[in-house]
């Protein structure tokens, strides 16, 4: 993975609370075995209607979106189904971070082993940035801070995520580097 | 030693090493289930990096989300190219890695968190993952299952462990008895318009109390199933009688001298008297009959109730949502649910599928026609609860009263494999999820029982089933 030091970027804003991956994207993209190419499905029951045309009115249609990657949507952003599709989707769309008051916990997870980096705000700093679409955000992951006009905020980053995102390194090296632990602990079981 | 909580105490006996500032906790795991959606790239990874799947053995596999259920539906004989590919994925990938699958047709198939209680695979006691969020589930046993991602079901097969943080526990007390018409799946839909679809966000939950000590093994599994619609990391029961009583008829939990072995751990599982938990909820178990009016688990009433009115709600965001919610589902703030004319009715999914649900929906069923233009789908978890199902005589009492008794698999919940509403159409659902376009694209959901279902079915509306009760 790559490494992930700072994202300087703008924002779409997606005000509604609650968001879940099956809007993220809908189940019958799943039949997919890629990890690639979802971009095009993701939000696809609001993107498109239902001649498959893009809807105007939809945050990601209008034309300052194009090159945005941030998205800053509404309080328990990705609940619902495990389905790791919905990372793949909004980093293959262009996104690299999503920032809410809340997220809920497997798509955090998840976003955080594709390099999409899960950035929960307090309700205060969350509200400015739901109010003002398309600004310019800076996430610094060293410092944990989002930083737009007029704001400077901290987030929570677990430090092991951070490690991981800063370095592009990713979990399944270190937990095959657990191995002897692993054996140790599967023998011990076994005497138990 | 400090008092522990039941999730404690299975956390703690499978911590490879354990969390510290810096790094999570590693947390093996003795059960692993997978299924044809999201595993695929998961073992292209093990490829990539030449990893083998560490214990195969404790690996198991089904065949439930995209394929037919269409009644006598073959092997492969699969009309959708994709899900015919992704089938034949599972199929190479299990052999390649030494995997036990229950392939479609076989008499082990079925709805994976169907299949891992029927086996006695799931047992008290256990840590039990899977590429699919209802894993929570199989924490009716005691256990403590959650869902995961792909990238985390092909950390498990490399390594057969996950990287986790202890989650924080909330107690959900349900004291009380349910009344006749009431089930546990009302009682679920109760406790999550109560603390919120995110309101279990970074918690286990776990269910106490005298109304849920009361619920048998398959109403349990219909309450922890929906945990993860709170948002929970899992949700949890402690075994007790009940618990043994179903896993000493299942085929693999432990005989003779193990057994007993194992049951002396069980009992030990419970949580302590005075343990802590970092929050409390208590809910009044003479619930109601449930039903959703929304689109989210949340977003739930009495069936008796009328739809509320945003105006009258506070909240700027909430109120939004529930706009756009009763937008989507076309329905009037203070409308009553009662009455509201429905196109189909869907009995099946991981939440209501066992033996208990398809045995309530038929007792409505019994002798009763459905109504005129309302198509009814009922869908069995597994084959076994398939064959169980037909030697009782139920799938009579469905295919009599006019319902389409179907073959085991996931069907309409997720809408992948065919089986979906039309857009516009409302569907009363057994399932546990009313997600906008969830049940195919465009269709509206309303959540509720077996018995609910099956009352719409015949009245071809919203109805009460206490009313058709005899």
């Amino acid at each position: 993975m790559e490494p992930i030091r700072r994202i300087v970027a703008r924002t779409v804003v997606l005000p509604q609370r609650d968001v879940d991956t099956d809007q993220i994207i809908p189940a019958r993209y799943l039949k997919t075995t890629e990890r690639t190419g979802l971009g095009q499905a993701l939000f696809a029951d609001w993107r498109y209607d239902k001649d498959g045309k893009p809807r105007p009115e939809f945050p990601l249609n209008q034309p300052e979106a194009q090159g945005a990657g941030v998205l800053v949507a509404g309080a328990n952003f990705g609940c619902g189904s495990s389905r790791e599709h919905a990372p793949w989707a909004l980093r293959d769309f262009g996104f690299r971070a999503v920032v809410s008051s809340s997220i809920a916990d497997i798509f955090r997870s998840n976003a955080l082993k594709n390099g999409l980096v899960p950035v929960v705000l307090d309700a205060e700093a969350h509200q400015k940035l739901l109010a003002s679409p398309g600004a310019q955000v800076t996430i610094d992951l060293e410092t944990r801070t989002l930083a737009a006009d007029g704001l400077t905020a901290p987030f929570p980053l677990d430090p092991f995520a951070r490690h991981c995102l800063m370095n592009g390194i990713d979990e399944l090296g270190f937990l095959v580097s657990q191995s002897r632990a692993i054996d140790a602990w599967e023998e011990a079981a076994c005497a138990r | 030693m400090k008092a522990r909580t039941l999730f404690e105490k299975v956390w703690d006996a499978h911590v490879v090493e354990p969390e510290t500032a810096e790094t999570p906790a590693v947390l093996y795991v003795d059960l692993h289930l997978v299924h044809e959606v999201t595993s695929p790239q998961a073992f292209d990874v093990l490829r990539e990096r030449k990893l083998r799947v560490r214990r195969p053995e404790r690996t198991i596999a089904t065949m439930d989300h995209s394929i037919p259920t269409t009644p006598g539906s073959k092997r492969f004989a699969i009309a959708d190219p994709q899900a015919a590919a992704q089938l034949r994925r599972l199929e190479e990938n299990c052999a390649e890695f030494g995997i036990e699958l229950h392939a479609l047709g076989t008499e082990g198939q079925g709805i994976v968190h169907i299949i891992g209680p029927e086996l006695g695979l799931t047992q008290p006691g256990r840590t039990i993952v899977c590429g699919d969020s209802h894993t929570s589930t199989h924490g009716a046993f005691g256990a403590l299952a959650f869902g995961v991602g792909t990238s985390e079901v092909g950390h498990v097969l490399a390594t057969q462990c996950v990287l986790q943080r202890k989650a924080r526990t909330l107690e959900v007390r349900v004291d009380g008895q349910l009344r006749p018409g009431v089930t546990a799946k009302d009682l679920i839909l109760a406790v999550i318009a109560r603390i919120g679809v995110g309101g279990g966000t970074g918690h286990v939950l776990e269910y106490t109390g005298s109304a849920v000590r009361a619920l048998s093994m398959e109403q349990r599994m219909t309450v922890c199933n929906m945990s993860i619609e709170a948002g929970a990391r899992a949700g949890m029961i402690a075994p007790d009688d009940t618990t043994f009583e179903y896993l000493a008829k299942t085929p693999r939990a432990p005989k003779g001298a193990a057994w007993d072995r194992a049951l002396a751990s069980w009992r030990a599982l419970p949580s302590d008297a005075g343990a802590a938990y970092h929050r409390a909820v208590a809910i009044d178990g003479s619930a109601e009959p449930m039903i959703t009016y929304g689109t989210n688990p949340g977003m739930a009433l009495p069936l008796g109730g009328r739809v509320p009115d945003p105006a009258a709600i506070p909240d700027a965001a909430a109120r939004a949502s529930l706009e756009k919610a009763l937008r989507y589902m076309d329905l009037r703030p203070g409308q009553p649910l009662l009455g509201q004319e429905i196109n189909v009715v869907f009995i099946g999914s991981c939440t209501n599928s066992r033996i208990e649900d398809l045995r309530g929906a038929a007792s409505v069923l019994r002798g009763r026609k459905v109504a005129k233009g309302v198509r009814v789908l009922v869908v069995p978890g597994s084959r076994r609860v398939k064959h169980a199902a037909e030697a009782e005589g139920l799938d009579r009492v469905f295919s009599d009263a006019g319902a389409e008794w179907r073959e085991p698999g996931c069907s309409m919940c997720i809408a992948m494999n065919g089986d979906q509403l039309e857009p516009g159409q409302y569907a009363v659902s057994t399932s546990n999820r009313n997600f906008e376009g969830r049940q195919g694209k465009g269709g509206r959901t309303f959540l509720a029982s077996p018995l609910t279902a099956a009352a719409a079915a015949v009245a071809g509306r919203i109805a009460d089933p206490r009313e058709l009760a005899r």
